[in-house]
């Protein structure tokens, strides 16, 4: 196991980058710590494969270095990484047994006879393939092969790291709760250093203790499910993870109040005293916090549209002329077009140019 | 024009793939094909398509009967989650490749790639080469080429299974305009419940080359009539414990709780049932006076950050409790849960629907 620095990192795929446009990674300094579970979360495009390879070792960075446990293994190949890789497609050698398939990242280090044995035994038991081990891999089905490429990984001692590349988009949803079961057990037995990158945010955000949202080759956050959730610290986070994303709206501060596009108020939760001059102001708030309100109180809406998502429902609203989703209960009635929405206090943000500003619960003095 | 499969079943040499299909589909309409990988969700799109012919049935568009017709006599177009572009051709010309093979005049045509390219978020990648974009923006150029060519059956393979769920997002805003501007028969082949529900439109829900159940989306999903069905049209997994009614009474496995045969169980026949409850009507705060009130065992948590997944091991069984906001739980910890009867499901010893709050009863 090890706790892997990237230091300075960037990369570039074309010869000669002119600009941060060429740039499919941009510069970015980070720490994955040791036995971490970490989740990298993006839309396609937005760079987790690249900084995923680099990490491996398929990779190396047009700029800065990478060290694990303090040695520099930037031009290192990744056979010399000790890393154990698990993808989308499930890598195994389908005319082997899953025994010859546990045993042969072993083999090829020349580890002895007994002691392969050994581990092939104990991964078959932790991933419950014991009865599976003198199978051929072919005809397995998906979900037995990925975990027999999962235990290719778990096999070898002497690993830093499990890299895992979408390890659950092929396999059905209820498989998938019992394979992600299983990794998060091995995780809290093991204490592996494991990251994960998925485009799929549920799986990210169960999985993971803490997220690393990306977006156009930027780590825009880092932190836990909750963090992301509750203060998103960029208005894309806002929109990424959740379903539907934050609502996000153009504000004018005055105050202690947000004056929204048609001169509705909204009370804020904070001062925000030293906000930054000429700034794009936007207020955020996300679906979940909205309600429509029975009484006269709140803001003047026309409900659009109402979608029966099974566990819930989706409002579709306009507030003079702006889109905004409302969250609803699964058994909410929800009658006629005109309503009136309400936001819940303490989860109204402020963002400047896109960025959280940090608010400041007290009045500064002379402020 | 309609599509309709009448009695179709398919068979490769002793392998039944599919079993006696029936379904009509209107145009204008999406129809999702819910259910597990082999359960025959690409044999019956093969046989909508004509790509394969049935061993038995027919297949009509508008009454006529087309079983024979190939493919390429058919208005057609088809996705798959494997999906191909051609490399050498920007994503313009890629869009625009079946509009040029159909010769469609110069204006016409750039309005139609125009149209397309913005609704698939394209616009601004038009001049670049499919190896210049990710894999989504890959999958989305495939898409707008079938979209394109105005065919009236598009069928979509699993299209989305490699993409970001925030696109899903935004086609369930988008389909429903496209389905009125088009009028095709848009047929979406899925393994994921959440997706049917953001897709909405109508749902049949497939197992082992069965259709278990068709019908409005959410309607399938409130109210399936097996539960085969509602395995399949929950995510997380449904979870179940087996009943025993006998007299006024019914019973759990290993006596863990007991419910008056009261309202809607009333009518029960004495006998073995089981009983499912979707993982959001496991409730960790007591949702009502009627509620039951349960012990388990922690065995993990999963924080989402909006929701958690409270996975609970009780009476035998690994349940899975779906509650909104953060709950912290210690693993092998005690926990307390609600059950609320006017949530059940009760499924009798073949698995078909014998009770559920509102269903009426055949006499």
């Amino acid at each position: 196991m090890a706790r892997i620095v990237l230091d300075n990192i960037a990369h570039a795929y074309g010869p000669a980058p002119t600009g941060p446009q060429d740039y499919a990674l941009k510069r970015l300094d980070h720490v994955w710590e040791d036995g971490g579970a970490y989740a990298l979360l993006g839309p396609s495009g937005c760079g987790k494969t690249t900084l995923l390879n680099i990490i491996s070792g398929l990779i190396i960075p047009s700029h800065g270095r990478v060290h694990f446990d303090g040695t520099d293994v930037t031009e290192l190949p990744t056979a010399a990484r000790n890393i154990a890789q698990v993808f989308q497609f499930p890598v195994i050698y389908d005319t082997m047994s899953v025994a010859n398939n546990l045993a042969f990242p072993l083999r090829n280090r020349g580890v002895a006879k007994d002691e392969v044995d050994k581990r092939v035994r104990e991964v078959a038991r932790m991933l419950n393939l014991t009865a599976l081990l003198d199978r051929k891999a072919r005809g397995l089905t998906a979900d037995l092969k990925q975990k027999v490429s999962l235990g290719r990984g778990l096999v070898r001692a002497d690993v830093n790291a499990i890299l895992f590349d979408e390890p659950l988009t092929v396999i059905d949803p209820q498989l998938k709760w019992q394979l992600r079961a299983q990794i998060k057990a091995l995780h809290r037995e093991f204490d592996l250093t494991m990251v994960y990158v998925t485009h799929d945010q549920t799986e990210a955000l169960s999985f993971a203790d803490k997220v690393v949202v990306m977006y156009d080759g930027e780590v825009v956050q880092m932190g836990t499910p909750e963090d992301l959730f509750v203060r998103p610290a960029h208005t894309f986070v806002g929109y990424f993870i959740g379903s539907p994303g934050m609502n996000v709206l153009p504000a004018e501060v005055q105050g202690r109040r947000a004056v929204l596009p048609g001169g509705h108020e909204v009370a804020l939760d904070a001062f925000y005293p030293n906000l930054p001059q000429a700034a794009r102001m936007e207020i955020g708030v996300r679906p979940e916090f909205v309600h429509l309100s029975a009484s006269g109180a709140g803001l003047p809406v026309t409900v659009k549209r109402v979608d029966d998502i099974g566990r819930m429902k989706v409002a579709r609203v306009d507030l003079d002329g702006r889109g905004l989703n409302v969250l609803a209960a699964e058994n909410a009635v929800i009658d006629g077009d005109k309503s009136r929405i309400v936001f819940e206090p303490g989860h109204v943000h402020l963002y400047a140019d896109g960025h959280l500003v940090d608010p400041q619960m007290h009045e500064q003095a002379g402020g | 024009m309609t599509l309709e499969l009448k009695h179709v079943t398919k068979k490769v040499q002793s392998e039944t793939h599919i079993q006696d299909v029936s379904l009509a589909f209107a145009r204008g309409t999406l129809n999702v094909l819910l259910g597990p990988t082999l359960s025959g969700k690409t044999s019956l799109m093969r046989l909508m398509a004509g790509l394969d012919a049935p061993t038995e049935g027919k297949v009509c568009f508008d009454g006529k009967d087309v079983t024979g017709v190939p493919v390429r006599k058919r208005s057609v177009a088809m996705v798959y989650q494997q999906f191909i572009n051609y490399p050498n051709l920007s994503v313009y010309e890629n869009i625009a490749s079946p509009l040029r093979v159909a010769h469609v005049a110069k204006a016409e045509l750039d309005r139609r790639v125009r149209e397309t390219a913005a609704l698939m978020k394209l616009t601004p990648l038009l001049e670049r080469k499919p190896l210049e974009l990710s894999g989504g923006q890959q999958q989305r150029t495939a898409l707008a080429r079938a979209m394109v060519k105005g065919a009236d059956l598009v069928l979509l393979d699993e299209p989305l299974a490699n993409l970001d769920y925030k696109l899903r997002e935004e086609l369930r805003e988008e389909l429903p305009r496209i389905f009125s501007a088009t009028g095709a028969i848009f047929v979406y082949a899925t393994t994921e419940p959440v997706e049917a529900l953001l897709l909405g439109g109508s749902t049949a829900t497939l197992a082992q080359g069965r259709v278990t159940q068709f019908g409005p989306t959410v309607e399938v999903y409130r109210r399936p009539n097996s539960l085969e069905t509602a395995r399949i049209f929950s995510d997380p997994p449904l979870n179940t414990i087996s009943v025993d009614k006998a007299g006024g009474e019914l019973r759990s496995a290993g006596d863990l709780f007991r419910l008056p045969a009261a309202s809607f169980l009333a009518g029960l026949r004495d006998g073995a049932y089981r009983i499912g409850i979707r993982p959001d009507h496991l409730f960790l705060l007591r949702p009502g006076p009627d509620a039951l009130a349960q012990t388990g065992i922690v065995a993990m948590t999963e924080i989402t950050g909006s929701e958690s997944f409270v996975h609970i091991e009780f009476g035998g069984e690994r349940w899975v409790a779906l509650a909104h906001g953060v709950h912290r739980l210690g693993i092998g910890q005690p926990v307390e849960f609600y059950l609320d009867p006017s949530r059940f499901f009760i499924f009798d010893a073949a698995g078909a629907l014998a009770a559920a709050p509102g269903l009426k009863r055949a006499a």
